[in-house]
């Protein structure tokens, strides 16, 4: 199941020029770019682990790459994702967010439902591999 | 419009479009003696003007190599050139963006084991698109100490120059003896050099010439008596320990003005915008340079 979250969710998977574009976008605002990776892609997990610090300072989109590269030679099928951080006073937020990498297959989210508190219904998901 | 090479191509007129030639005249302008330095950069600035007319009429051609070690005594322009050098690449297109990260051994080497590759990587993700001076670069490499996490650095620094030729370019600087030293014990870092730039000691009247700019741009005037004095202190400043060129001449002006903000201070009295702008002939003359340098250096010498 192909799993989407964050920006260009509804596009194809960038290629790395158009992922390097949108770093270039980002780099121009002044955004830090920090790299992230897991291999649980619930939507509940929004805390993924960090690939190195976040990069501040940049100015080429090159040198973000050179990591996304390393990151894909390390975890080659994970999800990895890159948070574009604003340090702007007043956001000082994660102002973009997009997939850059997923599994060759990848998990599938399943509903369950159940009853609870006599004929009361819960629903979650969960991941199946 | 189609996509056809061109036939011919105007070297002239790209040289004007390209914006060379303000970096050029800027340099020509705007920095005072080192002749062989402007014309080794005419020369690659023709080269990479050259390589990139051959590109664009479609003949083979390869990215040349363009890190580059500036050799010199200090205070001679390293860094500023170095800054032009960028802003020069960046107009013939040779680096994306064309900004100056500038480090030492600290920003590269690490204190522990681990800690010298990811403070590499970081300072060269920086430098992508630009170009990396590495200040005194003869630090990267202790002989005394094998286990000197400078290695590292160096290997690094190796892999990023062959590997990612069209991404950065790194110039090394240093004092051209330990340069050399260096460069006999790191034989990858030679090979990998194409441009070897050395940047001579300025003469007295250079030295001169870079005060008057100095004092120009700051809106000073000497008098006649205090031009040569200044003559005869960088005379006497030369052949003293630690000359350091045109940044040994900054200093000395510094501290003139601070004895002529002393002088006036002490005068007190209604003073006008020529007073505060004069240096006078007594607050170079009070330097320590007329009396032999520094205390502890006399002392020094006389042991």
């Amino acid at each position: 199941m192909r799993i989407t979250q964050g920006c260009f969710s509804f596009l194809p998977d960038l290629t790395d020029e158009q992922i390097s574009k949108q770093v270039e976008y980002c780099l121009s605002r002044g955004w830090a770019i920090g790299v992230e990776y897991t291999d649980d892609p619930h939507p509940r997990n929004t805390f993924w682990e960090m690939f190195g610090n976040p990069m501040f300072d940049l100015k080429d989109p090159k040198g973000v790459m050179i990591e996304l590269d390393a990151c894909r030679k390390q975890f080659p099928d994970h999800y990895i994702r890159f948070n574009a951080f604003d340090s702007t006073r007043g956001f000082e937020t994660v102002t973009m967010s997009f997939i850059v990498n997923r599994p060759k297959v990848e998990p599938t989210l399943r509903m369950e439902r159940m009853e609870v508190d006599g004929r009361s219904v819960r629903y979650t998901h969960y991941t199946v591999r | 419009m189609q996509a056809d090479a061109p036939k011919t191509i105007n070297l002239h007129a790209e040289y004007e479009a390209s914006g060379a030639k303000e970096v050029l005249d800027e340099l020509d302008n705007e920095l005072i003696g080192l002749a062989p330095v402007k014309e080794r950069i005419r020369e690659t600035a023709a080269l990479l003007l050259v390589d990139r007319a051959r590109k664009t009429l479609g003949l083979a051609h390869q990215t040349p190599t363009l890190h580059m070690s500036f050799t010199g005594n200090p205070g001679t322009g390293k860094t500023t050139v170095a800054l032009k050098m960028a802003g020069l690449l960046h107009r013939l297109g040779y680096v994306r963006k064309g900004h100056l990260v500038s480090v030492t051994r600290d920003d590269l080497v690490g204190q522990y084991i681990g800690h010298t590759a990811p403070k590499t990587k970081e300072v060269l993700k920086k430098a992508m698109g630009g170009v990396l001076f590495i200040d005194e670069a003869y630090y990267l490499y202790r002989p005394d100490n094998e286990r000197d996490y400078g290695q590292e650095a160096i290997e690094i620094l190796l892999q990023i120059m062959e590997n990612n030729r069209d991404d950065l370019v790194v110039i090394l600087a240093g004092y051209a003896d330990r340069m050399d030293l260096f460069f006999q014990s790191n034989p990858g870092f030679r090979s990998r050099i194409a441009h070897h730039i050395e940047f001579p000691n300025y003469t007295s009247s250079e030295l001169h010439h870079i005060a008057s700019h100095m004092l120009t741009d700051q809106h000073y005037t000497l008098t006649e008596g205090a031009k040569a004095a200044l003559a005869e202190y960088i005379e006497l400043r030369r052949n003293q320990p630690h000359f350091a060129n045109a940044r040994s001449i900054r200093n000395a002006l510094d501290r003139a003005r601070l004895r002529q903000a002393n002088r006036l201070f002490t005068e007190g009295g209604i003073i006008d915008a020529a007073t505060l702008s004069t240096i006078e002939e007594s607050d170079i003359r009070a330097s320590r340079v007329f009396r032999g340098g520094l205390d502890s250096e006399r002392k020094g010498d006389s042991e």
